[in-house]
């Protein structure tokens, strides 16, 4: 499994590009870290590489196929910074991780979520909570490769620590690969296999 | 301290005073029940309605007939709610084909492309345009006049204002980071239409179509008025307003007066009604 970026252009302005020709390749074994300021174009590009956005300029590939042809199940996940806009305020949680591929009970279970917050609405479980079910719904069976923009900024960091050791050995055993976009260099160098680093900040 | 705290008048009318929401409530249960016993009552009524009695006409309003009689001795009130009920049944098959084509368009504008969706919007538009009551005329003129006319007018000619609000709440939806999540998870259109669209879209849509109803009822009152809608044999509120025009200046005030206060009074619930389910339902009306 291979996801390839192409000469991606993109801006929301014109003759203001914030990505102008950008390539990358990954492969499902590797994790890359990706360290940028704000406003560098970090959470767009994400939403570039799952197939979210259509870049102006360029394709995504996976496996040579074009991201937006792809039906059905994208094999390609993210996980979004706020967790509270990526589920339906008027969905049970049950039937939100009903969404997902095929969750399997170990993945709910290791990521600390209890059953009985499956009879709530979103409005009642806390950012850190609702983040957990969007991770364990972007782990569906088909997924290949993983994408987490800024992820654990909203979770303490006992909590952080646990659900990244879960998610470097579920995705170190499953063989899925991950772009995980952060601003600390400690949990980057304890993640990634491959670090992008744009920036000179020291964190 | 304490105690004259608590015992403070202001404490007490805050404590006795309801809650919003079952305020909402009640308004919404009175308005509707007082809605159907009019539909009810005049439905009954539609005998009692077209009986003359020479010997009781012009009567001013007294206790056995308290919105008085006619030039031909027939009972006000029951020729009033007869007339309501009238209304109250146009109202609901126009409101209802009205937010029909309101629903249809809508989805249609927001989902079928940008051909379709401008195409749409011209036609709200150009709607929007049109006088309301030149229009009602002229579509109720060439289908004939009568009931079935009036409905077809009004119906045509309300549909808009819906169809934007309906158009508005698909486009944003489609927007947000939960449905395109859910596409990315490989749900069909169709799962995502009725599991995050309809949730969200049909108490707008509801609560359009309710606030419809003073609008089909006043358009309807002034169209058979005008002597474009109901024939002279339905007694549609219209109808016995327009003719008690001609008594006006024998002093018979009470041939209008009471007949045009009790549709004032149904509009006004009918839209007390609609208010009052969208503030339950989308709390946050309740701020604008």
């Amino acid at each position: 499994m291979i996801l390839e970026a192409k000469d991606i252009s993109f801006g929301y302005k014109k003759n203001a590009n914030i990505l102008e020709n950008f390539q990358f390749t990954m492969e499902n074994q590797e994790r890359v870290g990706i360290l940028a300021p704000s406003g560098w174009g970090k959470t767009t590009l994400c939403q570039i590489l799952s197939g979210y956005t259509k870049p102006q300029e360029g394709r995504v590939l996976l496996n040579g196929q074009d991201i937006h042809k792809i039906k059905g199940y994208c094999p390609v996940q993210m996980i979004w910074q706020h967790p509270e806009k990526s589920v339906n305020p008027r969905l049970r949680m049950k039937e939100v991780i009903a969404e997902g591929d095929d969750i399997e009970e170990r993945i709910i279970d290791q990521l600390g979520i209890e059953r009985d917050w499956f009879n709530r609405f979103p409005g009642e479980l806390s950012g850190g909570e609702l983040q957990r079910f969007c991770m364990a719904r972007a782990l569906g069976k088909r997924t290949q490769f993983l994408i987490a923009d800024e992820i654990s900024t909203m979770l303490d960091l006992i909590t952080q620590s646990q659900i990244w050791t879960f998610l470097l050995t579920e995705v170190k055993q499953r063989g899925i690969g991950l772009i995980a976009v952060t601003h600390s260099r400690s949990l980057m160098d304890h993640i990634a296999t491959r670090q992008i680093i744009l920036d000179d900040i020291d964190s | 301290m304490d105690d004259t705290l608590v015992t403070s008048p202001l404490q007490i009318s805050k404590r006795k005073r309801l809650n919003q929401r079952s305020k909402t409530i009640i308004y919404l249960v009175l308005g509707l029940t007082f809605l159907l016993l009019i539909a009810v009552a005049g439905t009954l009524l539609s005998h009692a309605a077209i009986t003359t009695n020479f010997m009781q006409k012009n009567l001013l309003p007294s206790l056995q007939y308290p919105f008085g009689t006619d030039w031909l001795g027939r009972d006000m009130l029951a020729r009033t709610l007869r007339g309501l009920s009238i209304s109250i049944v146009i109202g609901l098959f126009a409101s209802f084909i009205s937010a029909m084509i309101a629903a249809i368009l809508g989805t249609a504008a927001a989902t079928l492309g940008k051909t379709v969706d401008e195409v749409i919007t011209w036609l709200v538009d150009l709607v929007m345009g049109i006088p309301h009551l030149l229009l009602l005329i002229l579509i109720s003129f060439a289908l004939g006049k009568g009931t079935f006319g009036v409905i077809v007018a009004v119906a045509i000619s309300h549909w808009p204002a819906l169809t934007r609000v309906i158009r508005a709440e698909i486009l944003q939806l489609k927007e947000t980071n939960y449905v395109k999540i859910a596409g990315k998870m490989g749900r069909g259109k169709l799962e995502i239409a009725v599991k995050h669209m309809v949730p969200h879209v049909f108490p707008q849509f509801l609560v359009g179509l309710i606030l419809l109803f003073p609008h089909a009822i006043l358009h309807e009152a002034a169209l058979t008025f005008l002597g474009f809608g109901l024939p002279p044999e339905q007694p549609g509120i219209g109808i016995i307003l327009s003719e008690s025009m001609r008594y006006l200046s024998l002093g018979m005030w009470w041939l209008a007066v009471f007949p045009g206060l009790a549709l004032l009074i149904t509009v006004l619930l009918f839209d007390l009604a609609g208010g009052s389910l969208r503030k339950l339902i989308d709390p946050y009306s309740a701020q604008d």
